[in-house]
């Protein structure tokens, strides 16, 4: 199968490691993976803060990059759920504004083949046990668009479930927001700061090492708020995880 | 709106404080806590609850697409049972209508069911003003009318009292209003819930003129339901001789089979309850049983213009149970006066700025004020896709353009304060368009990453107060990649 | 211009987008949702309508038509009820034993104040919801007027079981004629206004008693 790595902005410029988590991982399950050049940023950012019109050009851009691959894989719900949820809603919105169907035919052909990671391990690869190694105690955040808009369910939990070594720990007030929410975190830093504060006490009240997620900038935040916090945990993605063997242990 | 709430902070500025009130979090903390579980396991018995939130939903969108039918059928009902309709296109309208009927039957002073509709007008201030005195008999409405506060929460104005609190306010303030607070009072809920029994009783007994809300208007038959918990409902709805109903005019659904839906889905959603204690039903007047002079005063002040925006017209579909609130994690924490409007939470944030518009400084912070994370789309009995409209909403901030307003179309210019980040994501837009142009600015940062300061300048320190600044790697992923991998560099 | 044509007209300009032949109401709604939850016996059904009024802190009571004068005279008497306040319609053997309780008649001249002074209301009601634990009153003859059965701190409710109890809001919705001034009762008085946690007693009555009268 030639997979596309959508990898997103943010995890290219600052979080690579991820990246050659979901290469490694993939290639060792037999997918032939490609990371197209030309990938940019999927408009997110721009849409949810009110720039819908400066997203469509990005979006166009995405399935340009995109539309000719079998599959096209994200380390990032939020993402995921951008192309997935939004790039329909932005072409019924052109349409309604009068501006025809260019934007909605333009969009349709990356919409269905573009999935979350946890997603395309259980549902398009139909694994869990995806033979990895990781033996520290674990707490998963599901993060909100994936969780929500997405509806990732309970993918995550089998697979770190069956990683080896790994004990996976229930985090109380999992599925409540970290406080992140793009622009948010900075247009209203002083509740965004209060929900991560919460976040962090949650998962250091259950003994984890390491709060693992499927998006690298919830744990952005969450991470930047550990640190602030002098919290001995660290946050890692959930690719970084299910890309560690016995033989090459994550770093 | 009420002028209660003019000149009000933006959002954040309001949230500020807030998030340091440590009463105030605890407060909202733990009453937000209590009734989300409790809601969680009131929506679980029903095994049809999404068919039920569908059905709801399918019942208020085709009410609201042919709400101009329904409205004249409506008043035909209602009128042909004995009641009189009238209709405000404003705040300012509907409270001189009030204001004369209540003169006209010679009193001074009316009972009160709660009411979202008469807050949203300030009815009781404009009362107030022509000697007519409004009593709140619902028990958080109550305590903050003794209190001299504002309301916080659709469904518990009070919420963001703890049981001490209102103790005291009681204690200091019965007095002032009519009977006293009971010797030795304490903050036992079950104690405070009998004092405001003994302090309402007398205004209750001799009232000549109810006014109240409602929450569904049925358009076949003419009749209004008011869904409670305490009895005061009933006490303000059957004794006096006049009664007056303040109802936005999105409230009505065709038919009297539509109420199976909201009567299951309203009380689950709102007190977490299978069915609150009190709903009353009363369909103009009934000789010789409750109030024989029936006024239905319709309003719309900014319903209209709501409803001529597609995308945001689905708020309009909200029952007010008030479930988004208590699910909202920025609403937990920033409390409900942050929201500068009787309407605080996810709904409120979508609906004051489209019955307000957007042009205050709160109203167009409003949209702002949530973190998208969708827990408030997921809980709501009528589907409304907050997030959806919140967007919406910030979309017609920063860019501006059109919109109904008074029913007449105009074209909003974007709104100050916002060029900074308009060029900022047009450069976003540019760079994220040029692969090129963003490979070059990726690996600036990461050959001066040792340069990089632990806090940011400007608006940066909005992340970095509270947070720690990611490290930058080495390379970026797409050098990595073409390292490794020998792709082939199609980023021009 | 009236603001009723005023508004009207802001209606139909808002609604521009809707077409003329817009899906009709009766098309507009998928009633999939369940006419009843779960699948029960009708003695099953009387039996959760039962434990739904006592989950809400309505006392419940079960008897038989012989049982209940009896039944009724006991819960005034142990009230200490001396006034109660009596229908129109209210069969009058179920009064028969409350040989203590002087009769007060459901009139339109009393006022809210004397109607304070009365201890208890006996009603019968015009349907009970078993998933909700809810009776309704329709004011119909053996229920009175609404505020009879508000003022008093001591309502006793008889429902005729099996035949006035149905399963679901749904069908307790169609039993009922609109026109008719309606009070749906759960429970004794109650608020969640403190805290948001649910406190029983606040205006209605205090204590609601709900009689299970079997029929024969």
């Amino acid at each position: 199968m030639r997979v596309a790595l959508f990898l997103t902005c943010v995890n290219d410029t600052l979080y690579p490691d991820t990246g050659r988590a979901v290469v490694k991982l993939l290639t060792r399950l037999g997918c032939q993976v490609d990371f197209p050049m030309a990938q940019t940023c999927c408009g997110q950012a721009h849409y949810n803060t009110g720039y819908r019109h400066e997203a469509e050009p990005l979006a166009r851009h995405f399935s340009d990059v995109f539309r000719d691959y079998d599959a096209i894989v994200t380390p990032s719900g939020s993402c995921g759920a951008m192309v997935r949820e939004l790039y329909p809603r932005m072409g019924e919105r052109a349409r309604a504004e009068g501006r025809g169907d260019g934007l909605a035919t333009a969009l349709a052909p990356v919409v269905p083949k573009t999935y979350e990671l946890t997603e395309f391990l259980v549902d398009v690869l139909k694994v869990t046990d995806v033979g990895a190694y990781y033996p520290h105690k674990v707490t998963y955040h599901p993060t909100c668009h994936g969780l929500r808009g997405l509806g990732l369910g309970d993918r995550p939990h089998r697979l770190l479930q069956a990683v080896k070594g790994l004990e996976l720990v229930e985090l109380p007030g999992a599925e409540e927001c970290c406080g992140f929410g793009g622009t948010f975190a900075l247009k209203n830093s002083d509740v965004s700061a209060a929900m991560g504060a919460d976040k962090v006490r949650n998962a250091e009240s259950t003994g984890a090492e390491v709060l693992c997620a499927a998006d690298n900038s919830c744990l952005m935040h969450i991470g930047g708020t550990m640190g602030r916090l002098r919290t001995a945990m660290r946050p890692v993605h959930i690719a970084e995880i299910l890309a560690s063997t016995e033989e090459e242990p994550l770093a | 709106m009420s002028g209660t709430f003019v000149g009000m902070p933006a959002f954040p500025k309001a949230a500020h404080d807030a998030v340091r009130n440590k009463t105030l979090r605890g407060n909202l903390r733990h009453a937000t806590h209590t009734i989300r579980d409790k809601r969680a396991r009131a929506v679980t018995e029903l095994e049809d609850w999404a068919r039920l939130r569908e059905a709801g939903k399918q019942i208020k969108d085709h009410t609201l697409r042919h709400l101009d039918r329904y409205l004249v059928q409506l008043e035909e009902a209602v009128t042909a049972a004995g009641g009189i309709v009238h209709w405000a296109a404003d705040a300012d309208e509907a409270n001189r209508i009030v204001t004369y009927l209540v003169k006209a039957t010679g009193e001074t002073e009316v009972v009160k069911v709660k009411s979202m509709a008469t807050q949203e007008i300030g009815l009781n201030e404009a009362l107030e003003a022509e000697g007519i005195h409004a009593y709140e008999t619902d028990l958080a409405e109550l305590i903050v009318q003794l209190g001299k506060d504002r309301p916080s929460h659709i469904l518990v104005p009070a919420i963001h009292r703890n049981r001490g609190e209102i103790r005291d306010i009681f204690k200091r303030e019965m007095g002032e209003w009519g009977r006293p607070a009971p010797e030795g009072l304490t903050d036992t809920p079950a104690e405070l819930a009998e004092a405001a029994r003994l302090h309402l009783r007398e205004k209750f007994l001799r009232a000549k003129v109810g006014i109240s809300g409602a929450n569904f208007m049925v358009a076949e038959t003419g009749t209004l339901v008011v869904v409670e918990s305490e009895g005061n409902g009933r006490m303000c709805l059957t004794l006096p001789e006049t009664l007056i109903s303040v109802v936005g005019i999105e409230k009505i659904v065709p038919t009297w089979q539509d109420l199976e839906v909201f009567l299951q889905t309203l009380p689950r959603s709102s007190t977490a309850e299978r069915m609150n204690p009190y709903t009353s039903m009363w369909t103009g007047t009934t000789d010789g049983d409750g109030p024989q002079t029936f006024h239905l005063v319709l309003i719309d002040n900014g319903r209209t213009d709501t409803l001529a925006d597609q995308v945001g017209r689905q708020a309009l579909r909200c029952i007010r149970c008030s479930a988004c609130l208590n699910v909202c994690p920025v609403y937990e924490r920033a409390g409900g006066h942050a929201y500068g409007s009787v309407y605080p939470g996810p709904i409120g944030a979508i609906l004051s700025p489209q019955l307000r518009g957007t042009e205050s400084e709160i109203d167009a912070s409003l949209p702002y004020a949530s973190s998208l994370c969708g827990a408030c789309y997921e809980v709501c009995p009528v589907a409304i896709d907050i997030p959806e409209v919140l967007v919406h909403l910030r979309e017609r901030v920063v860019e501006g353009g059109p919109v109904t307003r008074k029913g007449a179309k105009v074209v909003l210019k974007p709104a100050k304060g916002h060029a900074a980040e308009r060029a900022a994501m047009r450069a976003a837009r540019w760079a994220f368009s040029h692969p090129g142009a963003l490979r070059t600015g990726q690996r600036l940062a990461s050959r001066t990453r040792r340069l990089h300061p632990r806090s940011l300048p400007g608006p940066g320190q909005a992340w970095s107060a509270s947070r720690d600044i990611p490290a930058v790697p080495a390379e970026p992923f797409r050098d990595w990649w073409q390292r490794t991998h020998g792709g082939k560099d199609d980023a021009k | 211009m009236s603001s009723r044509d005023l508004i009207l007209g802001r209606v139909r300009r808002a609604l521009a987008d809707v077409p003329q032949d817009d899906t009709p109401y009766e098309q507009a709604i998928d009633r999939a949702y369940l006419r009843e939850h779960g699948d029960r016996t009708t003695e099953q059904t009387v039996d959760l309508l039962a434990e739904n009024l006592a989950d809400y802190r309505a006392i419940v009571h079960r008897t038989d038509a012989d049982g209940l004068p009896g039944l009724i005279a006991r819960l005034l008497a142990e009230r200490g009820s001396r006034t109660v306040l009596v229908p129109d319609g209210l069969p009058p053997q179920w009064l028969t034993e409350a040989a203590d309780a002087t009769r007060v008649p459901d009139r339109a001249a009393s006022t809210p104040h004397e109607l304070d002074e009365i201890d208890s209301v006996v009603t019968g009601c015009a349907v009970a919801v078993a998933e909700t634990g809810t009776i309704v009153l329709d004011g119909g003859p053996d229920q009175g007027r609404r505020r009879i059965t508000l003022v008093p701190d001591h309502h006793v409710c008889v429902v005729r079981v099996p035949g006035q109890v149905v399963s679901s809001v749904p069908q307790a919705l169609e039993r009922l004629t609109p026109g008719r001034p309606q009070t749906w009762i759960s429970g004794p008085s109650a608020t969640s206004d403190i805290e948001l946690d649910r406190v029983e007693g606040v205006h209605g009555p205090r204590a609601l008693e709900v009689v299970l009268v079997s029929e024969e």
